[in-house]
């Protein structure tokens, strides 16, 4: 067991210096996927923290992303940037919070259709701002380059995995995973569900918000629609189902796969994206329940299985 | 002898139905205690309120002393009672031994790490299941999987144990088996409550009865005389009306 987390965590080491190493050899369009790429790790990997042990599927990421963008827009005016990103990451885990304290009781339905609102709640509630002060949307201008976001998100990603991993490890992982499987067995086991629940849902909170902050740069100007926009909440959703939720690897394994394909996508069909996304997630709930994940280890038990008997 | 759970008046309504009535009683150190009676007399209905599963309407449950109604279930199961469930209630994607660690992790007494491990290991070698610590819980028979469940609720250490109905659908090979390791459970000093039909198993087993009928406690007293008691047969069997 303990050479098994040695060997993965130096195996995910090697993959981050890889990756780390890609804007060098890369031109600017690959790049542009490698930053996309980079950015849903980081959002669908924490979104699969909470929502693959807890099976509630929360709609919330873009609520959180567009907290992020909107404390880069507004705050880059008057504090230096590397404070906005912790600045960020609280206001969202403090909303995740407080939507947590507020929807976990509720059964999953309900939890989805309020996070779902929340997003849009939060559009309208900055819309309005914008239109009692005049302004449209605000401009972020920087110096930051598309490789030093790159670089960020990749950094971002790291201790997204690190705290997954370490996550997965100690009492909090286990309860979680006891009241993913039986809610009142964990109950009675004395685990405090409620409380468990809302501090696993500020991690995605808190990394959304700082993906979105990390982003607003590369917007240029920012607006409502842009960052908090609905797709990216199904994105994040159909990527991490896509890769399967059962391991700390397999929101990744959607993530790479789906840009690409929706880079050929929106590129070739630009007016019917948001019918092929509808699409798409309906072939793999259909056809991948448990996503690559499952079909990777389905696999290998198979081949275990035939090499037992050969 | 001092009582480690007391009710006083508690009662639960649902709506008009009073599934339980003004109910008193006390289970004292190391005694196992029978709640017995005809279906839907609100034994279970009392389990779920001393665990915490449901509120109650009026009245009071402590433990050594202290309220515990009103609490969670977390909390109460912190506290330290513990129980198994009419219908098993096990951790569908866990190994046995996971299944008897979440107890031994977050039960009354807690442990983390190498010592739950060992602690659950424990409790499996005491119900007998040790060999199949790291099977998964669906490949059990039906008595193995009462034993997991039995083993995680011991593995927190509780001071009082609520047991419903654990010997429910054994076959008889079975069923001896169970009532064995519960009598082993009662030679260690344990406090349970016992919800059971089987009459076998509460002769050999209880201490003490309180017989419910209809929401409300009829008898109370030891097994064998609860068990010739006039009301008590009447409520299981029907008044005799040529008496």
């Amino acid at each position: 067991m303990k050479g098994m987390d040695t060997k993965s965590l130096g195996l995910a080491g090697l993959v981050l210096l890889v990756a780390a190493g890609l804007p060098l050899v890369s031109d600017a369009y690959l790049l542009s996927i490698g930053v996309t790429i980079a950015m849903y790790t980081c959002l669908a990997t924490s979104w699969a923290l909470f929502s693959g042990p807890t099976h509630y599927i929360s709609l919330a990421t873009a609520a959180f992303f567009g907290i992020g963008t909107y404390t880069t827009g507004i705050g880059i005016e008057h504090l230096p940037y590397w404070m906005l990103l912790p600045i960020a990451g609280v206001l969202g885990a403090v909303v995740a919070a407080l939507v947590g304290v507020a929807t976990l009781r509720l059964s999953g339905v309900y939890f989805v259709i309020f996070t779902l609102g929340l997003a849009e709640l939060i559009r309208q509630i900055i819309t309005w701002g914008q239109n009692v002060s005049g302004a449209k949307g605000i401009y972020v201008l920087t110096s930051i380059t598309e490789e030093h976001i790159y670089w960020q998100l990749l950094g971002l990603a790291a201790l997204v995995f690190l705290g997954g991993f370490l996550i997965w490890r100690s009492r909090l992982g286990f309860a979680v995973r006891i009241l993913g499987d039986d809610e009142d067995v964990a109950r009675h086991a004395g685990i405090h569900t409620a409380r468990v629940k809302v501090l696993l849902f500020m991690i995605p909170g808190a990394v959304a918000a700082i993906t979105g902050a990390m982003l607003a740069p590369r917007y240029v100007y920012v607006e409502p629609s842009i960052a908090f926009t609905p797709m990216l909440s199904f994105q994040v959703v159909i990527m991490a189902l896509l890769g399967g939720t059962g391991r700390l690897w397999g929101p990744v394994v959607g993530v790479i796969p789906f840009t690409l394909l929706w880079e050929a996508i929106s590129g070739t069909f630009p007016n019917q994206t948001t019918l092929l996304l509808g699409l798409s997630f309906l072939v793999i709930v259909y056809l991948l329940p448990r996503g690559f994940v499952g079909l990777i280890e389905g696999g290998r038990a198979r081949m275990r299985a035939g090499g037992a008997m050969a | 002898m001092s009582a480690v759970l007391s009710l006083s008046g508690a009662t639960k309504r649902f709506g008009g139905l009073v599934a339980v009535n003004q109910l008193e009683f006390e289970v004292a150190e190391h005694e196992v205690l029978g709640l017995i009676g005809p279906n839907g007399s609100g034994k279970s209905t009392t389990l779920n309120l001393i665990s915490g599963a449901l509120p109650l309407t009026a009245g009071t449950i402590s433990l050594r002393g202290s309220r515990i109604s009103g609490l969670p279930p977390q909390d109460i199961a912190r506290r330290g009672v513990a129980r198994t469930f009419q219908l098993v209630k096990l951790l569908p994607s866990m190994s046995v031994l996971e299944n008897v660690m979440a107890g031994a992790v977050f039960g009354h007494r807690r442990r983390w790490g190498e010592e739950a491990e060992a602690q659950a290991m424990a409790m499996l070698e005491k119900v007998g299941l040790a060999r199949r610590a790291h099977a998964p819980v669906g490949e059990l028979t039906y008595i193995d999987t009462k034993r997991v469940e039995l083993a995680r609720t011991l593995a927190g250490e509780p001071k009082v144990l609520l047991l419903d109905e654990w010997l429910a659908g054994l076959n008889p090979t079975e069923l001896e088996q169970g009532i064995a390791l519960i009598a082993a459970l009662r030679d260690e000093g344990r406090t349970i409550i016992l919800v059971e039909h089987v009459m076998d198993a509460i002769r050999s087993l209880c201490d003490r009865c309180v017989v419910m009928s209809s929401g409300s406690k009829i008898a109370e007293g030891t097994t064998a005389d609860v068990l010739q008691d006039k009301a008590v047969i009447e409520a299981y069997l029907g008044a005799d009306e040529d008496a």
